[in-house]
């Protein structure tokens, strides 16, 4: 299989890789580059577990290709906290009783952040519609709804 | 949160000061920074990937099984068929001696549901043991086979499993578990009103976030570490030991970290496969089912059929009550004579009956096994008993909940099982669903308690 150089920045950091062509960008931050927050639950773009953020973009890593994203910027869970502070939608989960086996937050925790970095004050209905690709199975959806609006109101605070 | 600490207080023990109070999870400062380990997240140099090669037949004796041109594929490593298990043949609970051991690791002879496990394939990549997989030749004679329970228990019925000898699970109590109580047939006689009704239930698949799987790597002097999301660890443990003919002591697992279960993940079925292979390879082997191999393969929920006849009397009481309860197990055990053993001592349901006659079997059929899921056994049970409490109801034009007032028991009744109840709240939680619900009740059932026999 043939081998292709990729270069982006994960998490604020330069990787440099040589993956196989074709190879998903789940593979390459889990296996390749040891960034293991994002999930592989369904490897076909369904559930939501491997949800990480490109350019701004909420993106399924499972479904996009590694070769794919040279000179892009990725963000994952694992960055998102700084200099040992959890970031509010952390702080938010933890507190809320928002995370139960856990497999699922990453990728949701991705999905609430883009939201929130374009709709600082989002409706309930709005928190709905950004999570609606991320499937829970044990928490339950309502817990995880309620962290994000707390995550928000707490941003508004912060701004105000 | 509200805590009613007035119920009960002249008889219980005042020491709830952790409930009501909110406590952090240990675990939840991983989940939210991505910083949990799930077995997945291990990842070793040169580690194989183990494919299944899965009978596409419901049942079938197999002729010849021919792995040349797999083992000839680009990455295959090696191929393991039922002659390399040391101990091929096993169940679960043997552990807590209940046998017999009827289930193969990898097929010998014979597959009896369609999944079913026959061939395992080990290459350096995923995909290389994706393809030489389908290059595995098995060459098989279809017998005709069983989905339906009734059907599997009729004289001349394809035998399924032939380690029972007959398509049910042979209790000490016979082809059935069974409760007597009373007299059920003068019961009926003396009873108002008789209402029979049937209900049934489909599999239900878990459908985990994280799938099934393990990771697996040989850590010298014979000995191996397993990282994998049982939830039955011990289980796991002791059946792995039976199977590859090895102590325990060789064993290492790691776990205690599961991406949702609900019940799917108690089975032994990927850790002691992998350890074989990463001993007869001398290297990491990972073994993850893919979605679609989680929807398909692994076990569901039991279906179930559950037969009710409830003997009625004008005034609201049931004074008989004869169950017949049919679990699917598939093709082998796994849990299911323990979940239709709990049937059983279910059905009485919580309410004082003085007649009762309870069957209940688990049934051989040629369908995926079925095994542990949330209350399993008993869920199904308690769906079709509140549907029949709430006809029974609608029988004599008594209120609903009413009704069940009339019939909850409490401290001091006898149950079906000749133990006497203790410790019941059940008219007091139906008090404060009758509340919370704005489901009004007489006057006369707000006024008793499960303690006191005052009316």
């Amino acid at each position: 299989m043939a081998k292709v150089p990729v270069q982006f920045t994960l998490n604020g950091s330069e990787k440099a890789e040589f993956v196989e062509s074709g190879a998903t960008l789940l593979h390459a931050l889990r296996d390749k580059i040891g960034d293991t927050s994002p999930k592989g639950g369904c490897h076909q773009g369904t559930c939501g577990a491997c949800s990480v953020i490109i350019d701004g973009e909420l993106r399924l890593s499972c479904l996009t290709l590694a070769e794919t994203c040279n000179g892009a910027a990725i963000t994952t869970t694992a960055g998102l906290a700084e200099g040992g502070v959890l970031h509010p939608l952390q702080r938010a989960f933890l507190d809320a009783f928002a995370t139960q086996c856990g497999f699922c937050t990453p990728g949701m925790i991705m999905a609430a952040k883009v939201l929130l970095d374009r709709t600082p004050n989002p409706s309930r209905e709005d928190v709905v519609e950004a999570l609606s690709g991320n499937i829970c199975r044990c928490t339950g959806y309502e817990p995880i709804i309620q962290a994000v609006l707390t995550a928000a109101r707490a941003n508004s605070q912060n701004a105000a | 949160m509200e805590l009613r600490k007035d119920y009960f207080a002249d008889v219980r023990k005042d020491g709830l000061h952790e409930i009501g109070q909110g406590r952090p999870r240990l675990d939840s400062p991983g989940h939210v920074t991505g910083k949990t380990a799930y077995f997945a997240d291990r990842n070793f140099p040169g580690m194989l990937h183990l494919k299944m090669v899965r009978s596409p037949h419901h049942h079938a004796r197999i002729r010849s099984i021919d792995t040349s041109q797999a083992e000839k594929h680009p990455g295959v490593v090696k191929v393991l068929t039922a002659n390399d298990v040391p101990h091929n043949v096993y169940t679960i609970l043997i552990l807590i001696q209940i046998g017999p051991e009827d289930e193969t690791v990898l097929a010998d002879g014979k597959v009896r549901w369609k999944g079913e496990a026959v061939v395992a394939v080990l290459a350096e990549t995923e995909r290389a043991a994706q393809e030489a997989a389908a290059k595995v030749k098995v060459d098989y004679e279809v017998l005709p086979a069983v989905f339906d329970m009734e059907e599997a228990l009729k004289p001349g019925a394809p035998l399924v499993n032939e380690y029972h000898g007959q398509n049910y699970y042979l209790y000490d109590s016979g082809e059935c578990r069974k409760v007597r109580f009373g007299n059920v047939e003068a019961g009926f006689a003396g009873a108002d009103h008789i209402l029979e009704q049937s209900y049934q239930s489909s599999p239900i698949e878990h459908a985990p976030t994280e799938t099934t799987g393990c990771v697996v790597t040989p850590e010298g002097n014979d000995r191996f570490t397993c990282y994998t999301n049982t939830q039955a660890m011990f289980f796991t443990l002791d059946n792995t030991s039976i199977i590859l003919q090895m102590p325990g002591s060789k064993l290492h697992f790691v776990g205690g970290t599961v991406g949702g279960g609900f019940g799917g993940k108690v089975d032994v079925i990927v850790e002691p496969i992998a350890i074989l292979a990463a001993k007869l390879t001398g290297r990491p082997v990972c073994f993850i089912y893919s979605r679609e191999e989680e929807m398909q393969i692994s076990s569901p929920r039991a279906a179930e059929k559950v037969v009710i006849k409830d003997g009625l009397m004008k005034d609201g009481r049931i004074v008989a009550r004869k169950v017949t309860g049919y679990t699917d197990a598939g093709a082998y055990s796994r849990h299911s004579p323990y979940g239709a053993q709990k049937g059983a001592a279910h059905y009485p349901g919580p309410y004082t009956i003085p007649n009762v006659w309870i069957d209940t079997y688990c049934v051989y059929t040629n369908r995926t096994p079925s095994s542990a899921m949330r209350g399993f056994g008993v869920t199904i049970g308690d769906f079709a008993l509140e549907v029949q409490m709430d006809k029974l109801a609608r029988l004599i034009g008594m209120d609903p909940l009413e009704f069940r007032f009339i019939n909850a028991y409490r401290d001091g009744d006898m149950k079906a099982h000749r133990q006497p109840t203790e410790g019941a709240a059940l008219i007091e939680c139906m008090q404060e669903a009758s509340r919370a619900a704005n489901w009004p009740v007489a006057e006369k059932y707000m006024a008793m308690s499960s303690y006191r026999k005052e009316a």
